[in-house]
């Protein structure tokens, strides 16, 4: 039994100085393995008595239990210095970048647009599109602007021929979407449009949305209210807005929508010339004479049409001062928009 | 419109202040874009007046006048003005004073000599950009006066932006008119006018074009006397509007113009052969205007004509010939009612804008000729003299415009405006406007008067009253909108998703012009004709585009040039594509790369980007639409690389083009390394099916690899397509993940190696089940493209 006792705490020592799990899988070998000296211990029992042979193998299975014991602790501990050994090695610099954990970016003015068109097809408006190149009749005839009319020279035209232009606003869509379907309408239209003009506030092509309620019911009231909300929803300020009566051959009565100048909250400001106003669109009634172009009953539908310029939004909103970077596409401009 | 406010408050004057009244008529859609003090801020200036000039003793181009501003001694004033001589009465700034910019004037010695204030140039009292002397002032002007009361220069001039519907505000009556409505105000009539006829002389008018000058009323005024100057307070008046002072006539009719909005023209009498007739011009004719302009004719230009030819091109602009000279001693006044449409766009067919041309295509008063006829003749009288004859007067009354009666329904005021106004306003507010009213059962039959050319419709005369009651006073509502909901497709996809693709694979939106320089179409699209604009601003955006590639191979250079080394740019928009007599525009979306795959970073070396970068980002676009529908083929593009094109197809048509820009486009466009492209018909990658469900299998899939030795000249794609074909329904996935070519292989071949997946909904494949799929693949692919299997 000495022996015994000894046996154990040889193998508890060699578990203790195990410094690896290999190593401590020789030492299991060396005591518990088949040929193992504990093991061996048990061979020998075959040459006791029953009774002793009972006592000494539950004894022989204690210091075996023990040793057992030790090894699984002493694996454990070990498993866990190696497993941080690992992780300290593995160790990284998180702070370097990600590998291409970038995305590009929408234009400014299609941000905007979709925004507009998004307000709006909450509202129920269905977008829009026709042709840039239009004809007279639909840029002009339809929208009660005959040849000579003066408002002509307030659309500085591009033409390829007599007959055929670069339309100068999107409302030809409306012309159009009128022409080929019956009323009720409610639509908006944005794209791009063309006027003759290139100097510090004029770009020869910028974007317009343009919108029309038609229905059998519709009043300016109704128009200032539409319009008041989309520019709150906009500008998500709760601004003060005003209309001034204006002229537009195709809207009677017309208005010019200004807002409370969203830089310096109407206290007056170089951008709004420090009248606290600025002019954001323009709007109206429906003018009889589109109906008749189009064939609507003027006597049962009335309806209201508005047209922004989406690059003056999109400056107001982001506080852009160039309207030409817009068209310059440097990439350091547009970047900021991501 | 110009005006000073001074000179519409003798007319009409509320108990408004200048910020006010500018905010009232703004709001009442007379939008006022300037307002301007009519002079600098100073004090301490007077009337002068220069008794003597002597040299300066010490300075060629000074000298030492004695003024006399009404104090008991002349000053003695150093002045460097070259028209500083005896007589002359001129604005003198006395010690003390202070002039625009908080200049004080004290006590100086210039050059040795003592001088005692400062002899003063317009701009030096801020009431011009530039002089080019001292200010002269009338001889009669009182010495000693102080020059802001004399002048009454405590004024602003107002500058209104007119919309065309307003040239009845286009004058200082018409103004005060609808300030008047606009405060309930009585308005002065300071134009009135009656003239003494004191010669019975007349001149032959004949008028042929009727229908465009329905009326024309002129007189003769014999014995003027030019060498009188204008007097000062109309030199100032015009001024303030913008008007130079050019002769006593010319600024008469001019005056009168801004006072009552009725263009004028004088001729010198005694130039005129035979008599006045207004008439259309004749093919060929000629006509130099006032400004020394030779103008070609054309036929629709209403003329002033007498035997000898044309005198003047009608309600746009008098001739050199027949104007007013110093050497004038007898005239012949115009002053008629031109149709709005014979002149309208007529001026600016010419190249030309008028004071006159502007009104008369808006629309001058046609009762208005006989008044400004007498008020510029009396006017005329009282400075230069001279003996007025009876009007003459040509009407065709037939050809004025017609004053039209209009209903006004009480229930339609409030289905435009979206309240009632009552009865009362409606009456005062049409009233104050000049409208002749007439009550109706259902409301009213206006006429209005004959100076609102813009009053025709029911709906013009809503619109005054929600102008006078006030836009902002009407109610703000939102309308229940019902019924219409907007079409949304699902099997439509929307740009904005196709973008989104693109912006998170790191590529920036751009817009760029949709003209641009011919250049790019002659290189990018030499074959495709184009179209071209009649009035480009410049050659660089004078053609549409055909391609999105200009604008982005453009935006390109632009940012290369800015020292940007890694392009990834998309662009969505219309080309113009002409075929035939027939013209299209197509929605196309187009991308560029150039530059590294990455950005620059620690990991390792970039690659720059090749065709597969571009080919993956335009399959990950078309994935959305159903990836197994487009094909990739070779293709040809005279903008591309012939080894590096290929036309995208779906379902066999062609939707656009991907590739490397060919290098000697590359080289014309100055762009130092290999550009990547490709471009689609927007809407024919936008509509894709519905997904349809199908029981997914619980037994397991089953994988076989190959590796083939194949010609190289056959694409891999026509080794996937026979693979895909032969190995049968049970085929689930096909993966293509080797190419090789190089050692151990012969020249010409290429090693290919793929995958394919088998399984089936119903059971477990087996061997026996799988290895004549295999056997099948295999023999199709010896038999259609002479493969050898890789060992």
């Amino acid at each position: 039994m000495d022996n015994l006792q000894t046996l154990l705490e040889q193998a508890l020592a060699a578990v203790a100085h195990a410094d690896s799990v290999a190593g401590l899988d020789q030492v299991r070998v060396q005591y518990l393995g088949k040929k193992g000296e504990i093991t061996g211990q048990l061979k020998t029992l075959g040459k006791l008595e029953p009774e002793a042979r009972k006592a000494a193998g539950a004894e022989i299975n204690q210091v075996k239990e023990q040793v057992q014991d030790a090894i699984r602790a002493r694996q454990a501990l070990l498993e866990a210095q190696a497993l941080q050994q690992q992780l300290a090695s593995e160790a990284i610099d998180v702070t370097l970048a990600g590998r291409s954990g970038v995305v590009g970016g929408l234009h400014p003015v299609s941000r905007t647009m979709e925004r507009i068109e998004s307000f709006f097809s909450s509202m129920g408006f269905q977008v829009v599109e026709g042709p840039e190149i239009e004809d007279d009749f639909h840029n002009f005839e339809a929208l009660n602007i005959p040849g000579h009319h003066p408002a002509r020279a307030m659309h500085d035209t591009f033409y390829f021929d007599a007959t055929t232009l670069l339309r100068t606003h999107t409302s030809p869509v409306q012309v159009r979407t009128m022409e080929s379907s019956a009323a009720p309408y409610r639509i908006i239209c944005p794209g791009r449009v063309y006027r003759c003009d290139s100097d510090l506030t004029h770009t020869p092509m910028f974007h317009q949305v343009e919108g029309l309620l038609v229905d059998t019911d519709i009043t300016f009231s109704d128009l200032k209210g539409i319009l008041a909300e989309f520019l709150r929803d906009f500008f998500e300020k709760d601004l003060d807005v005003r209309f001034r009566p204006s002229y537009f051959p195709f809207t009677e009565p017309s208005a010019e929508m200004d807002i409370q100048c969203v830089m310096c909250d109407g206290h007056g400001c170089r951008v709004c010339s420090h009248t606290g106003w600025l002019e954001i669109l323009g709007c109206g009634m429906v003018h009889p004479k589109v109906f008749e172009h189009v064939n609507v009953d003027s006597e049962k539908y009335t309806g209201f049409a508005f047209g922004m310029g989406v690059e003056r939004l999109t400056m107001l909103r982001y506080g852009v001062n160039d309207l030409r970077l817009f068209f310059e596409n440097d990439l350091k401009f547009l970047r900021q928009f991501q | 419109m110009r005006f000073s406010e001074k000179w519409l408050r003798e007319w009409v004057s509320p108990k408004l202040t200048t910020d006010e009244l500018v905010a009232q008529i703004t709001m009442a859609g007379l939008e006022v874009d300037s307002v301007e003090q009519v002079a600098g801020a100073f004090n301490g200036v007077v009337v002068a007046e220069i008794i003597s000039a002597e040299p300066h003793p010490d300075a060629s181009k000074l000298q030492v006048c004695k003024v006399d501003a009404g104090e008991a001694e002349p000053l003695q004033i150093v002045c460097g003005a070259a028209n500083a001589r005896p007589g002359i009465k001129v604005p003198c700034a006395k010690i003390g004073a202070v002039l625009p910019g908080d200049f004080k004037i004290k006590r100086a010695k210039l050059r040795g000599v003592e001088s005692f204030g400062m002899l003063c140039a317009e701009q030096e009292l801020g009431m011009a950009e530039a002089s080019d002397g001292l200010m002269e002032l009338p001889l009669d002007a009182p010495v000693g006066a102080d020059i802001r009361t004399y002048l009454v220069l405590d004024d602003a001039a107002i500058e209104v932006d007119l919309t065309p519907n307003r040239g009845d505000c286009l004058g200082i009556a018409g103004l005060a008119r609808e300030v008047g409505v606009l405060n309930g105000m009585d308005v002065t009539q300071c134009a009135q006018a009656d003239v003494r006829q004191t010669i019975a002389d007349t001149f032959p008018v004949t008028v042929e074009a009727k229908s465009q000058c329905p009326r024309y009323v002129g007189r003769v005024v014999r014995g003027v006397d030019l060498s009188r100057p204008t007097p000062i307070w109309m030199v100032e008046r015009l001024r303030r509007s913008g008007i130079r002072s050019i002769d006593p006539v010319v600024d008469v009719t001019n005056y009168v113009l801004l006072e009552l909005g009725q263009p004028m023209h004088a001729f010198d009498l005694n130039t005129l052969q035979g008599g006045i007739c207004v008439r259309l011009a004749a093919e060929g004719e000629q006509l130099t205007l006032l400004d020394g302009q030779e103008i070609k004719l054309s036929p629709d230009t209403l003329l002033i004509a007498d035997q000898s030819g044309p005198l003047a091109m009608a309600g746009v602009m008098g001739g050199e010939h027949s104007g007013v000279s110093g050497e004038t001693r007898d005239l012949f006044l115009e002053s008629a009612f031109f149709d709005p449409i014979a002149i309208a766009g007529k001026a600016r067919s010419y190249g030309l804008h008028t004071d006159s041309s502007h009104r008369f295509e808006r629309g001058v008063d046609f009762e208005l000729q006989h008044h400004a006829m007498e008020r510029a003749t009396a006017l005329l009288l009282e400075i230069v003299g001279g003996n007025a004859g009876p009007v003459i007067e040509v009407l065709s009354a037939e050809n004025l415009p017609h004053l039209p009666s209009i209903q006004l329904r009480r229930d339609r005021i409030k289905r435009i405006l979206g309240c009632d106004i009552a009865e009362i306003e409606v009456e005062n507010i049409l009233g104050r406007l000049g409208m002749d009213m007439v009550k109706t059962e259902q409301g009213w039959h206006i006429v209005p008067p004959s100076y609102r050319y813009d009053i025709r419709l029911e709906v013009d005369l809503i619109e005054e009253l929600g102008r006078i009651h006030g836009y902002n006073n009407l109610p703000t509502t939102l309308p229940i909108l019902e019924g219409l909901s907007p079409k949304r497709e699902e099997a439509l996809l929307p740009v904005s998703r196709i973008k989104q693709v693109l912006v998170d694979r790191e590529y920036q939106e751009v817009i760029t012009y949709s003209f641009v320089d011919k250049k790019y179409i002659e290189l990018l699209t030499p074959d495709q004709p184009s179209v071209a604009l009649a009035n480009p601003i410049s050659a660089d955006m004078s053609e549409m585009r055909t391609t999105l590639w200009a604008g982005l191979l453009k935006t390109a250079t632009y940012n290369l040039n800015r020292q940007q080394e890694r392009l990834r740019l998309f662009e969505t928009g219309l080309n113009f594509i002409k075929e035939g007599d027939e013209l299209k525009q197509v929605d196309h979306l187009g991308g560029l790369i150039f530059g590294g795959v990455a950005r620059e970073s620690w990991f390792g070396k970039v690659r720059p980007v090749d065709f597969y970068d571009i080919k993956g980002d335009v399959e990950a676009l078309l994935s959305l639409t159903g990836a197994s529908e487009y094909t990739f083929e070779p293709g040809e593009h005279k903008a591309l690389h012939p080894g590096q094109t290929a036309e995208v197809k779906r379902n066999g048509k062609t939707v656009g083009y991907v590739g490397a820009l060919h290098p000697s486009v590359q080289k014309s466009l100055d762009i130092s390394q290999k550009v990547y492209l490709f471009e689609l018909v927007l809407s024919e990658i936008r509509c894709r099916s519905l997904p349809e469900f199908k029981e997914l299998s619980k037994y397991p899939e089953v994988r076989r690899d190959f590796a083939v030795i194949v010609d190289e000249k056959i694409s891999a794609a026509a080794i996937l397509k026979n693979v895909r074909e032969t190995a049968g329904s049970l085929l689930t996935n096909l993966v293509l993940f080797d190419v090789y070519q190089g050692a151990n292989l012969e020249a010409g071949k290429k090693s290919i190696a793929f995958g394919i997946t088998l399984q089936d909904s119903a059971r477990t494949l087996q061997d026996d089940d799988i290895n004549p799929i295999v056997d099948r693949v295999v023999v199709s692919l010896k038999e259609t493209f002479n493969v050898t299997l890789r060992e």
